[in-house]
């Protein structure tokens, strides 16, 4: 395989417990990946407007370095770089024009017009390794573990980029079912978190967060399973005032990363959910899923 | 140095007899718009001087590792802006040549016993780190050749060792800084990276670290003491007839008499 990996600029900060357990299961499953060694903000939010190139310039020119280092897919962990990077490279395979115009602008770099592809994490587990085939290499069913899929935005929108159906997107739950958790469907799945107007603004975090959290809950989630660093922020921040209001009793957020190394029977300290916000380890013990001293519970069987 | 002197560097031919020495050729070169006729192969610092300026900035060490003599030019025919430290690249024929000594660029201020080395530190003393687009100009303007660019999305991705060992060979001209799109200040927070680097991250030296001590603890004290007790005479003699590491001594070298070692 020829997979280049792109790791982002937050997952090597504040989300150390998106990555950590990403590379770990992928090295557990035998995907050949390898992080890039040069790489560039990926340009963070995609620029909307029409002739603005030079924002592209950023996430062209990391789809370059993959394309040096004879790579012909990018795997990306971070919901926003995947948008970024994903539309970039529909410019450059799409649009001769800018294409040219952004190519004559890195004359250091050789020309790119979009031969590398970009995928989530989430697609190359679907396309790649296959839901029965994950299945089969659970160690650790995550079994009466309820929990609620919370897509955000930059996976699915727009629809060029979207890993699945925008609308009805399955794609996490199919994931949580193969790690043999019980996924709970809810309407919010897909609303926004706030994004980064929360980070600007945060006047109304607690709002946003209300608004997803509530009916998760509701429906029977015990927790929520993100995808982004920037809607578990929103999210998290937002939750803590809710719980300070005494709003909620807070409800654990978990990236989708964390569960796959804790279901393929990985340490759990490679899970850091020390980062996470509401508790996630109390669930996971009540569960039965993480002893009191913080190793996996071994129950060998299959879900 | 004389006219009639057929060979011998040409870089000393500075008289006026020398300009008009048949064996030294003149090039044109422009010199912030105008056309000097210089000694072919003079640094351009030197041909700046050849030419009549006289350096009371600009200039310092004259062997490229000061990094006072940024300079900035172009060539014929070529659209592309190139960077030279005056005192190393030579004359070429048509060049147009601007020093650009210094470039505005404020420091941050901190208190260094009050960082930890955490990335953070970098982002709050130097916020507009973040406004950089990865254009490039500042790896393009480097005349140590360092992948700037890689090393400012170093410090965004909050690896401060990989910023101070890819901006090591930094001289601090600033001609980063002045082609920046973002307006970042790259030279001053790549020293604030090496700094946190070497105090904060990088493994200690332990041997280093016992024989601090064991000099702290009167190691020394004695043979210093005798040195003091010396007239200039006998110390010149001892100076003179030291055993002297030879250059191409390996890592195993030790001296014949080991009594301080």
């Amino acid at each position: 395989m020829q997979l280049a990996y792109y790791p982002g600029c937050t997952l090597k900060t504040k989300a150390r417990n998106l990555e950590e357990p990403a590379v770990a299961s992928l090295e557990a499953l035998g995907l050949e990946l390898e992080e890039m060694d040069r790489w560039n903000c990926c340009g963070a939010v995609y620029s909307l407007a029409d002739d603005d190139l030079i924002h592209q310039v950023a996430p062209v020119r990391n789809l370059i370095r993959a394309k040096e280092r004879g790579k012909d897919r990018l795997v990306v962990l971070c919901s926003f770089c995947f948008n970024a990077l994903k539309r970039a490279n529909l410019l450059m395979s799409g649009d001769a024009a800018k294409r040219d115009t952004l190519n004559t602008f890195m004359d250091e770099e050789p020309d790119y017009s979009g031969e590398v592809r970009v995928l989530h994490l989430l697609e190359l587990l679907r396309d790649e390794i296959g839901w029965e085939a994950l299945k089969k290499k659970v160690k650790l069913p995550l079994r009466g573990l309820k929990l609620a899929p919370y897509y955000g935005c930059t996976l699915l929108r727009p629809r060029e980029v979207a890993i699945d159906d925008v609308e009805n997107p399955t794609i996490l739950q199919d994931f949580l079912a193969a790690l043999g958790a019980i996924p709970v469907d809810f309407p919010e799945s897909t609303r926004c978190c706030g994004s980064y107007q929360v980070v600007s603004d945060p006047g109304d975090i607690p709002g946003y967060a209300r608004d997803i959290l509530n009916p998760a809950v509701r429906r029977g989630a015990g927790g929520l399973v993100l995808t982004c660093p920037l809607c578990d922020y929103d999210l998290g921040k937002g939750q803590e005032e809710l719980v300070k209001n005494e709003e909620s009793g807070g409800v654990p957020l978990f990236y989708f990363t964390q569960l796959l190394a804790l279901a393929l029977g990985l340490d759990p300290a490679v899970c850091h959910f020390e980062l996470n916000y509401g508790d996630p380890e109390a669930l996971l013990r009540e569960k039965g899923l993480l002893s009191p001293e913080g190793t996996p519970q071994k129950t060998g069987g299959k879900a | 140095m004389s006219a009639k002197k057929k060979t011998g560097n040409p870089a000393q031919a500075t008289t006026r007899e020398a300009d008009t020495a048949p064996e030294v050729k003149l090039i044109p070169i422009y010199v912030m718009g105008k056309r000097y006729e210089v000694p072919e192969g003079l640094t351009l610092m030197k041909a700046m001087e050849h030419a009549g300026y006289k350096f009371i900035r600009g200039c310092g060490c004259r062997g490229g590792t000061c990094g006072a003599c940024g300079t900035v030019y172009r060539k014929p025919g070529d659209y592309r802006l190139q960077v030279a430290l005056a005192c190393q690249k030579t004359v070429e024929p048509g060049m147009h040549v601007s020093q650009v000594p210094f470039f505005p660029a404020n420091r941050a201020a901190f208190e260094f016993d009050e960082l930890t080395g955490a990335p953070e530190e970098v982002f709050r003393l130097y916020p507009e780190l973040f406004r950089c687009v990865a254009c490039n100009a500042c790896t393009k303007a480097c005349p140590q050749g360092i992948e700037v660019m890689d090393a400012v999305s170093a410090l965004k991705q909050g690896n401060v060792a990989a910023a101070a060992e890819t901006a090591f060979e930094c001289i601090q001209c600033g001609l980063c800084t002045s082609r920046c799109f973002g307006e970042l200040m790259q030279y001053h927070m790549f020293q604030l990276a090496r700094r946190m680097y070497g105090a904060r991250i990088a493994p200690r030296a332990r041997h280093l670290a016992a024989m601090t001590e064991a000099i702290a603890g009167g190691r020394y004290d004695e043979c210093l003491e005798e040195l003091r007790g010396m007239g200039e005479d006998e110390l010149k003699k001892l100076y003179q007839e030291r055993e002297v590491e030879p250059v191409t001594a390996g890592e195993g070298w030790t001296p014949e008499d080991e009594t301080y070692l």
